[in-house]
């Protein structure tokens, strides 16, 4: 069981990552967009983490959405709406509730990444963020129902996201603004998978 | 990197409020962000025009509010677009019952941020809708690509769209208008220098002495190939031929516009200019009038972009109505 403390410590932790790995994350988008990953997204958590006190008494439905708020009024960019419209969704899909299951957990994410796509009008192998949340989330779903502990699941998700952000350097970008490089784009790491498996180790981190 | 600013967390707000302070009659700043919009409300029976982006691109876009332009910019942090509720409150403070246009960039994140910020607008009975401009060449418009990038072609766009909405058109026509701007409009650029965001505080792509990048946009992104630098007339035959090559503006009239990225000498410009003139009266293209400034720039990166719009008569009409903004005037 996941309560609203530990997802708190989720968000924080995710926060923490984030700042910590700012430049490099800014290093990866200098190569193929426009340098500000690792800024625009450090901003957003910053100003997340500031507001964390006043959602501590809610539901983590809540929670997120004020997470996913939060991030579209303050990263700004594509990764604001992208990132922000998960929580947002994830938020939704945890409604009312004051503990996640390991199964709402799962869907949790499963609905973070449907409003990535939604937003984004993106499918996984573009070179994006979702080449590294659609295998985490396949991988997480197999392990639950293959009987794995939360903790165990989720490990297997972070490796599933590694592998699939090292396979964003083979691929070219479709969408976004390393689209405009297009075979160019080969070679390089997608700051967006990038800090989507970030945050899932983040995650991970906390269980 | 020497950069005249005072914090890099304040530079977005100090120059919007500069800028303000540079027309206080004409502009105000909002205090909810760094929104401008004209000091004085425009009248209830006009369509409303939004546009913004990323800051850096000075004077684009708040240095284009006023009589016969935009009615509000709204400014993000540099290069970064800005928030679905920052832009909605540029829609609210400046919606009338004709309704909003916004003029958006073509860039996931500027579309992605106006499509909720438009999102939000309707929830709240605000007619509001939305033109993307993707004038530039030097990006295939393909499946396979986020479609060309939106540049300096933006202003035409502001300047045209402008006018039909002063002149009370409905927001249907208003955007029916621009679109046909942003058909006939387009655009390629260069740098021979690159720029640095100030909270990033390192170039986003680095040039050897010898070295030039062709096809850039206006983030600091790297351009679509890397050449030795060759001289000025030869660098604008390689980016007009490119245009030429995109749609027919033989025996058509066009707006010229030399665009300087922020850190070119308006000699270099000129000398740009020099060359684009006489190429085109070869090409058999007739300028119909031509632009030669910093319009949309790129922070201090030096290069230049060259634009054509290709007119009709109303395109004409519109493009010599009454503008008055602090960054352009007719």
């Amino acid at each position: 069981m996941i309560d609203a403390k530990k997802i708190i410590a989720m968000v924080e932790a995710i926060a923490k990552k984030i700042e910590s790995e700012k430049d490099f994350l800014t290093q990866l988008d200098n190569e193929i967009g426009d340098g500000d990953h690792g800024i625009n997204l450090a901003r957003g958590f910053k100003s997340v983490e500031e507001k964390l006190p006043g959602l501590e008494d809610k539901d983590i439905g809540a929670i997120l959405k004020g997470v996913g708020t939060q991030l579209v009024s303050t990263v700004g960019g594509a990764s604001g709406p992208l990132y922000g419209t998960a929580f947002m969704k994830a938020g939704n899909a945890c409604k009312g509730k004051t503990e996640l299951t390991d199964a709402d957990f799962a869907s949790a994410l499963e609905a973070a990444i449907g409003g990535i796509k939604m937003r984004g009008k993106a499918e996984e192998g573009e070179k994006t963020m979702l080449d590294a949340l659609c295998p985490a989330c396949r991988a997480l779903k197999e392990g639950l129902d293959s009987g794995k502990e939360l903790k165990e699941a989720l490990a297997a998700a972070v490796d599933a996201a590694a592998k699939g952000m090292e396979h964003t350097k083979t691929i070219i970008a479709t969408k976004g603004r390393a689209s405009y490089l297009g075979e160019r784009s080969i070679g390089h790491q997608d700051p967006g998978a990038t800090s989507s498996l970030y945050m899932l180790q983040a995650m991970l981190d906390c269980l | 990197m020497k950069k005249l600013i005072n914090a890099v967390d304040a530079v977005e707000e100090q120059m919007v409020l500069g800028l303000v302070k540079s027309a206080p009659k004409k502009l105000k700043k909002l205090d909810c962000g760094n929104v401008v919009v004209r000091a004085e409300k425009k009248p209830a029976e006009k369509v409303a025009l939004v546009s913004g982006g990323g800051s850096g691109h000075e004077p684009a876009h708040g240095g284009f509010v006023g009589e016969g332009m935009l009615d509000c910019a709204v400014a993000g942090a540099v290069f970064t677009s800005p928030t679905p509720d920052q832009i909605f409150e540029g829609i609210k403070a400046v919606a009338t019952e004709q309704g909003v246009l916004c003029i958006v960039k073509n860039y996931t994140g500027d579309v992605m941020n106006f499509e909720m910020a438009i999102d939000m607008a309707s929830d709240e009975d605000i007619k509001a809708d939305h033109v993307v401009v993707n004038d530039d060449v030097a990006v295939k418009d393909s499946l396979y690509t986020t479609g060309r990038r939106g540049v300096a072609g933006t202003i035409l766009v502001h300047k045209i769209a402008g006018a039909k909405a002063e002149e009370g058109a409905t927001l249907e026509e208003v955007k029916a208008t621009a679109e046909k701007v942003i058909a006939n409009v387009r655009t390629m650029g260069m740098a021979i220098s690159p720029c640095t965001v100030p909270a990033a505080g390192k170039p986003g792509f680095e040039l050897g002495e010898d070295e030039m990048e062709i096809g850039i946009g206006i983030h600091g992104e790297p351009g679509t190939h890397r050449e030795k630098i060759a001289q000025a007339d030869e660098i604008a035959k390689t980016l007009l031929e490119k245009i030429l090559a995109d749609i027919d503006y033989k025996g058509h009239e066009v707006v010229v516009l030399i665009n300087g990225m922020g850190a070119t000498p308006l000699m270099e410009l000129y000398i740009i200019n020099n060359f684009v003139q006489d190429y085109l009266a070869k090409e058999g293209v007739k300028v119909y009038d031509t632009m030669v400034g910093n319009y949309m720039t790129s922070i201090e990166m030096a290069g230049f972009s060259i634009t054509l719009l290709r007119l009709d008569d109303e395109l004409k009409k519109l493009y010599d109505a009454k503008a008055d903004t602090p960054a352009l005037k007719r």
